[in-house]
């Protein structure tokens, strides 16, 4: 399944409100960053990723690792959109009876690749994955299969980040793609306020990734970059996507506050319309 | 007298035999590799050996993710920095997602020696137990080191191994019978049971040859494997012998001792509680100090003498 730009805008916009939705059942979870990824997620599974919904465990598949583990409302909806799992289990999430767990859990859930949610950890583990893959990669002509990691902001406070950065460097794993879903905002306020990341981009340079800086909202673009990406040599690649926390609810943008609530029926309602809008605009 | 080698040294030979055997084991270190003696297996097959350099939490990271790839990750470094400084990596990325890890921690205990408190890590059997699902593994010696290391290869699922760094006779013959947890009797007694792990096995030993030549006769268990405890080995020694002095180079708060006394008050598995009274050797609630080994057994009282009062003691009480 490789979806146009055009079509990609609109499942976006369909995994946003799964997003919404299944928040709005569990009462609790994450939205604000679960929609500033959604863009890049819903690129990744419905255009990018050599994947198969039937087979999750398929030889020589991508992988994506949710480094950002609190974002499992947006890997939860890219994955029961593409198929991985009934669309209903989405309003089970952070339920007793759900193997829909607050943060990824990769023994019980099809398609997910890493169990995460303790920041830091997951691209860790991907540089890992990536060591295995250059490790099974036999000859020049077999299909490299790549490594995507989705990292927040406020996660690379984490010093095990820039552990793994220095590692993914040394060993060269240009099969390895990180997205730092760069909102701005943490649970305490802005990354300037709390802690400042910046520079993000020269950061990772100095730890031998290739580094391009997108609008990580722009369907174009994040295509654009992650092509480009798969084709660097010799180093690991980060795309640092400025996005909006909270992209597509107006209420929730760019708020802190939302980085770990759950809309009520009201705001659900005025959500849920505005996306119908979306929805609707791009028809 | 027995020779002494290093369960890190049988480590490093058996991981070299253990490469040779299959292709998917792998083997990481953090800048100790001369240490952990894991130079010996990067050695032999350096494409399959990866350093993380001075970064544990990264190192098991990695193996992580090396894991869920299908790859057996062998990953060492001391045990202070496997147990204490990676720990929530282990739990969270190895022991939540069962990863097929195994965590081998090399200059565990205060025989590290002369490197001091910082170094002296007597916690990591406490903190690698209460880790669901892990298995957690202490030979007593080179031999039987290596045999529990295939046994660990073998087994799916995440594995701590605590070696040490100081040479121990080697009791075992290189084709004995272990079982992951199944306790071994070496010697039997009906006094009391001496239940010992790693280095104190042969302190244990000992202490039970000075109680014969006085007539106390006692039962030693080598407990090589903390989790799964072998509660059917501990009940019964409770029940035929009872009286149980537990010997661990490691604090007495939640390691061997805490484990034994679980069993025999609960019942473990089987519910059938065996109170009866109980000794730990072990590191009080203190932190190490430098020194060469064998003094620091004698400070912290982890001797053969240690053992062997507390077993009088325990056997006045009866």
């Amino acid at each position: 399944m490789k979806l146009s730009s055009d079509a990609l805008r609109a499942k976006a916009v369909e995994v946003r409100k799964d997003i919404v939705k299944s928040l709005y059942h569990s009462q609790s979870g994450h939205p604000g960053g679960s929609l500033s990824g959604t863009d890049i997620a819903t690129a990744l599974y419905f255009n990018v990723m050599n994947i198969d919904p039937e087979n999750p465990k398929m030889k020589g598949r991508d992988k994506f690792v949710l480094s950002k583990g609190h974002a499992a409302p947006l890997l939860y909806a890219v994955l029961a959109e593409r198929g991985y799992f009934d669309k209903e289990e989405l309003w089970g999430l952070r339920k007793i009876d759900s193997r829909l767990q607050g943060h990824p859990d990769m023994k019980n859930i099809p398609g997910v690749e890493m169990s995460t949610g303790s920041l830091g950890q997951g691209i860790s583990c991907a540089v890992g994955m990536a060591l295995a893959g250059k490790l099974d990669k036999k000859c020049d002509c077999c299909k490299q299969p790549r490594v995507y990691a989705l990292l927040g902001d406020g996660e690379l406070q984490e010093g095990l980040v820039w552990e793994a950065a220095m590692s993914a460097g040394h060993y060269h794993l240009d099969n390895l793609t990180a997205i730092v879903d760069w909102n701005g905002l943490q649970i305490d306020g802005k990354n300037d306020d709390v802690m400042t990341v910046r520079p993000i981009d020269e950061k990772f340079a100095a730890f031998g990734w290739d580094v391009q800086l997108i609008d990580g909202h722009d369907m174009d673009a994040i295509l654009e970059a992650l092509e480009k990406a798969a084709q660097v040599k010799g180093k690991p690649s980060v795309i640092v996507a400025k996005t909006v926390k909270g992209k597509g609810v107006s209420f929730m943008e760019n708020n802190a506050g939302w980085h770990g609530k759950a809309p009520n029926e009201e705001q659900y309602n005025q959500a849920m319309a505005e996306l119908e809008a979306a929805a609707a605009a791009l028809k | 007298m027995a020779d002494k080698i290093a369960t890190r040294q049988a480590y490093g030979e058996e991981l070299a035999a253990l490469g040779a055997k299959n292709e998917n084991i792998v083997v990481l270190d953090a800048d100790l590799s001369g240490s952990t003696m894991t130079k010996l297996f990067k050695a032999e097959f350096p494409d399959r050996f990866f350093n993380a350099g001075i970064a544990e939490q990264d190192m098991y990271g990695m193996a992580a993710g090396l894991a869920v790839s299908g790859k057996i990750p062998f990953a060492s470094t001391f045990a202070m920095f496997a147990a204490g400084r990676a720990y929530e990596i282990i739990r969270n990325s190895i022991g939540y997602p069962h990863a097929n890890v195994k965590i081998c921690a090399t200059h565990a205990g205060i025989t590290v020696g002369e490197d001091g408190a910082t170094h002296q890590c007597v916690e990591d059997l406490a903190l690698m137990r209460a880790i669901p699902g892990m298995t957690v593994l202490n030979p007593a010696d080179a031999a039987s080191a290596k045999i529990l290391l295939n046994k660990a290869a073998e087994l799916y699922g995440p594995v701590y191994v605590r070696l040490g760094r100081a040479g121990v006779p080697v009791r075992y013959a290189a084709d004995a019978e272990l079982e992951i947890g199944k306790a071994v009797q070496l010697k039997d007694g009906h006094d009391a049971t001496i239940i010992a792990t790693g280095i104190m096995v042969e302190e244990a030993l000992l202490a039970a040859d000075a109680l014969a030549e006085d007539g106390i006769l006692v039962r030693v268990l080598d407990m090589h494997t903390i989790k799964p405890l072998d509660e059917a080995a501990v009940l019964a020694a409770a029940e035929e012998t009872g009286a149980i002095v537990t010997a661990e180079e490691h604090t007495i708060k939640g390691g061997l001792g805490g484990a034994v006394a679980e069993v025999i008050t609960t019942g473990g598995a089987a519910g059938a509680p065996c109170p009866v009274p109980m000794a730990m050797i072990g590191v009080l609630d203190v932190f190490g100090r430098s020194g060469k080994p064998a003094e620091l057994m004698a400070e912290y009282k982890l001797t053969a003498k240690d053992i062997e009062a507390a077993v009088r003691k325990l056997v006045a009480m009866k």
